[in-house]
């Protein structure tokens, strides 16, 4: 399958990615790792008149830990950061980088190109909420950061305005008692989930939730902090009756639609599953275990 | 909407250690660049879709879908195909396990899968089941039913153990 034509352009640095993009007007698309974009425009969904290439500048791809606070170049691919020692120490980014697609998406896949898409159906949206997470973007006017609730409008729309290049992804390091997990169930590996969780909890003590976040995703036009769920936690023992007032009121906040992933309903019931799950998991990490988690498909 | 100006590009690459170069639209896929204006059609396409790895090649010690890349993001680049394998007219180990023990009928997918593999190997040199399956999640063979994929790749392991 051919793309439309279209012309090529390569950026050496971000100033002329930026001067680029206000040069070429509204025809114009940036180009990181190109694993949804690329897909697009073969199948012609997607017809800009000119490409900018950012993949070859420099420093774009590094991942910082500085008085913490990740930083994570745009450019920084999933396998990086499903390699990295910040997936160590904040497992549910490993969870989520090294459980996106297959090895070969994740080698070119950035998340910066994963959160400027924001396909409801991605990873990192989900993952990253359950994070203090903003969003730099750098335009005409300098550089600004959005936290990534502002960030993500709506199904495939972000607040970058046309001449604005994501940077950096900054997640603030979870405080220590706090743990967190990114599950997601798809039907193979290179597809979409079908629905996914993240959970970070924070404990005080054992088994008393200190705070709690946790977000669904695939089963809206965006993903979701399902606030009552965390409500149902923050402050509380996690027993079996807390956690299942969590699940309940997470399954209530999903807005799933049927398609050929699965009814809205199935996917309720998979999201109320998968929450439950990541809290166990969240709450083990919390205490310091060390337990794998992530995407489950078949042939795993 | 006005015509883009496509104008062709030119594009360098070291292809299995040889440099190689073509002038090309943008709009050139990788696996269509090392096919079409290459000459090597060691690499296939198969699904076009980012799904099945048949086109899976080595960029900059990476495995890429090369269906899902423009040849000019490769530029400059270092790249592997399934040409590059067998060295002196000898097949490496992995070509070798591969033919010893079945893991392929129709061969379509194997270009991608022996590409998956070294990349595997690499990063896992005794892999567990799980890192192996893991590690070929993204290659599909609609023949072996990947039973034999598996044991090509332990015996792959074990004689890049030995060498």
């Amino acid at each position: 399958m051919y793309a439309a034509p279209f012309s090529y352009y390569r950026a050496a640095s971000l100033q002329e990615a930026v001067k680029l993009l206000q040069e070429l007007g509204e025809e114009a698309r940036v180009i990181a790792g190109g694993q949804s974009l690329i897909p697009l425009m073969k199948m012609r969904m997607a017809r800009p008149a000119a490409l900018i290439d950012i993949n070859f500048i420099p420093g774009l791809g590094d991942i910082n830990n500085t008085k913490g606070e990740l930083r994570i170049g745009a450019l920084v691919r999933h396998a990086d950061l499903e390699h990295s020692a910040a997936g160590v120490t904040v497992p549910i980014l490993h969870d989520c980088a090294a459980g996106i697609a297959d090895v070969q998406v994740r080698n070119q896949g950035t998340i910066g190109g994963s959160l400027a898409e924001a396909d409801p159906s991605g990873d990192w949206g989900t993952a990253l909420l359950a994070l203090e997470t903003s969003v730099v973007c750098m335009g005409p006017d300098g550089q600004r950061a959005i936290p990534l609730e502002e960030f993500i409008k709506d199904a495939y729309t972000t607040a970058l305005t046309h001449g604005e290049i994501v940077t950096e992804v900054r997640v603030k390091a979870p405080p220590k008692d706090s743990g967190g997990a990114h599950l997601a169930f798809k039907r193979s590996a290179p597809v979409y989930p079908t629905a996914s969780a993240s959970v970070q909890l924070t404990l005080d003590g054992k088994n008393t939730c200190k705070d709690a976040r946790i977000v669904l995703g695939c089963v809206g036009l965006t993903a979701i902090r399902a606030k009552e769920a965390e409500a149902a936690l923050r402050g509380k023992e996690l027993d079996e009756r807390n956690i299942r007032s969590a699940v309940d009121a997470a399954k209530a906040a999903a807005d799933p639609q049927s398609d050929m992933r699965g009814s809205a309903d199935y996917k309720r019931v998979l999201a109320g599953a998968l929450v439950k799950r990541a809290i166990g998991l969240a709450a083990r990490r919390a205490r310091g275990e060390s337990v794998d988690a992530g995407h489950e498909y078949a042939g795993r | 909407m006005s015509m883009p100006d496509a104008k062709k590009i030119l594009v360098r690459v070291r292809v299995n250690g040889e440099a190689r170069e073509a002038e090309v639209e943008p709009r050139t896929l990788l696996v269509e660049f090392l096919r079409e204006h290459l000459n090597l059609t060691g690499t296939h396409v198969g699904c076009d879709t980012t799904y099945c790895g048949a086109c899976t090649v080595i960029l900059n010690g990476r495995t890429v879908k090369s269906c899902t890349l423009f040849a000019p993001m490769a530029d400059g680049g270092e790249i592997t195909t399934v040409e590059g394998l067998a060295k002196d007219g000898k097949l490496s180990p992995i070509q070798e396990a591969f033919a010893e023990c079945h893991g392929l009928q129709c061969g379509y997918c194997t270009p991608g899968l022996l590409l998956s593999t070294l990349q595997l190997l690499k990063r896992h040199p005794r892999p567990t089941e799980a890192q192996i399956r893991k590690g070929i999640a993204g290659n599909t063979c609609r023949c072996t039913g990947y039973q034999n994929v598996f044991k090509s790749i332990r015996m792959a392991a074990a004689g890049m153990e030995k060498r």
